[in-house]
């Protein structure tokens, strides 16, 4: 039980997909629009990321690790399109809503991620908790951003009107809504906030000596968590560190110092 | 004719894949810190894109249709885009060596881009013919690029700017991709 109670914890706060992850970015900046989507978004991805960790952890011994890869995207995409029916069948305002992000949640990197890195390697009922946890912290943070932008951006949260409006015509005062939040530009600048509130708090807690598990999606430019990883190429082109100008200077410099700190001794 | 033009533009400039529709952010981020990269990266992605909306439809229309299967669709399409990924890739190595170093290294990164999958599931969602949904495969190739060249531009003049120090490194990309985003706003009407 407190097995299963880490894991959700692990999901929801330690190793948040969204605040300190910084996984899933594409349907974080797309849905978000509103909490309402965001939940939607949030629910149908828990669904398909808990059935499919549990599914990966009961055929993990049966699955050659040369086609792994190919086994989880089915795995997943099977799960993704009986999640895209029920939402079709008795949701379809939220269908209509969300549309093409729906079949989309296949290449969301947090399903293929946790396939990969925990329930290929854990047993079943774990797994699924995982599955549970992390999609809870994945919908908790998609409701929040939902709600701020739609805050900002309409003066409402779940469609409620909580800011009274500003009338220019009837002369009311009110709130002005700043509609980019809800537009694209505004998506992009909610996120790039929430990347640096998190670099303060991750500053902060480092200070305490209790370091946050390091971001490592794609906006990190990290590949190493990267569920391809082993089979790209092109991580040495894309590393800074490959570049020979770079690693000359670094070496330089290090080569220097190694120097001055020989001169001291 | 005029309507596959509009169809070109409309998906490379004024519905942009990547700063209005959200797709393929993954590498538009990460492969985006020197413009020689970000050019390999855009080739690429304009030339899996367009093989892939052509393998997608014709698969769409021909197989899975008449055999009743549309609704496969979505493991159908991550599968071959896959596949065809792989192929591509060692069919540039045999026959095209110097196309291959231009492009090759970006090619397995593709796989997983949702601009590719996003591209293959709006064409049929759209109901478009096989010839339209390759100009628009082409038009969100072409969109791609476009954003990734500009951002990788304004990146590397940006790089040794002085700026509050959480800001550095993703906070800023983001931001700049607002700002792109803002811009592109501009086009918005002018279909």
């Amino acid at each position: 039980m407190s097995k299963i109670a880490e894991r959700l914890y692990n999901g929801i706060v330690k190793e948040n997909p969204i605040f300190v992850l910084l996984l899933g970015i594409c349907p974080t900046l797309a849905v978000t629009t509103s909490a309402t989507n965001g939940l939607g978004m949030g629910l149908s991805s828990m669904v398909v990321l808990a059935l499919s960790n549990a599914l990966v952890s009961a055929l993990r011994h049966l699955i050659p690790s040369r086609v792994r890869m190919p086994a989880f995207i089915v795995i997943v995409a099977s799960f993704v399109t009986i999640v895209q029916f029920l939402i079709q069948g008795y949701l379809p305002g939220l269908y209509d809503q969300l549309g093409i992000y729906i079949p989309l949640i296949v290449v969301n990197c947090i399903i293929l991620g946790r396939a990969e890195s925990y329930a290929s390697k854990n047993p079943i009922i774990l797994s699924f908790f995982d599955g549970i946890g992390m999609g809870l912290g994945f919908t908790l943070s998609l409701v929040f951003i939902g709600a701020v932008r739609e805050i900002l951006g309409s003066g409402a949260v779940f469609g409620v009107q909580i800011l009274p409006l500003a009338d220019a015509a009837s002369g009311k005062a009110g709130y002005t809504p700043i509609s980019i939040f809800v537009l694209a530009p505004g998506a992009f600048l909610i996120l790039a906030l929430l990347v640096v509130i998190m670099n303060v708090v991750r500053e902060k807690q480092a200070a305490k000596g209790k370091p946050l598990a390091s971001g490592n999606g794609c906006l990190t430019g990290e590949c190493s968590s990267c569920s391809l990883s082993s089979t790209c190429k092109g991580k040495s082109e894309v590393s800074e560190e490959d570049d020979p100008l770079v690693k000359k200077a670094v070496e330089n410099l290090k080569a220097k110092q190694t120097v001055n700190e020989e001169v001291k001794a | 004719m005029t309507k596959l033009i509009l169809i070109f533009i409309a998906a490379s400039i004024v519905n942009n894949v990547v700063l209005s529709q959200f797709l393929g952010l993954c590498s538009f981020l990460g492969v985006s810190k020197r413009i020689k990269t970000a050019v390999g990266m855009g080739g690429a992605v304009i030339f899996v894109i367009t093989i892939s909306s052509l393998v997608a439809g014709l698969l769409y229309k021909f197989i899975l249709v008449p055999t009743g299967f549309e609704y496969l669709q979505t493991i159908v399409f991550i599968l071959v885009i896959a596949a065809l990924v792989q192929m591509v890739e060692m069919f540039l190595k045999k026959y095209v060596p110097s196309l291959y170093k231009a492009l090759g290294v970006f090619l397995p990164l593709i796989t997983t881009n949702c601009a590719v999958l996003g591209v293959a599931l709006k064409n049929v969602a759209n109901d478009y013919s096989i010839l339209t949904g390759v100009i628009y495969g082409l038009g969100t190739g072409v969109g791609f690029m476009v954003a990734i060249v500009i951002l990788a531009g304004i990146r590397e003049k940006c790089e040794y700017n002085d700026y509050p120090k959480y800001f550095k490194g993703s906070a800023m990309t983001l931001i700049t991709s607002a700002l792109m985003s803002i811009a592109f706003f501009g086009f918005a009407g002018v279909i």
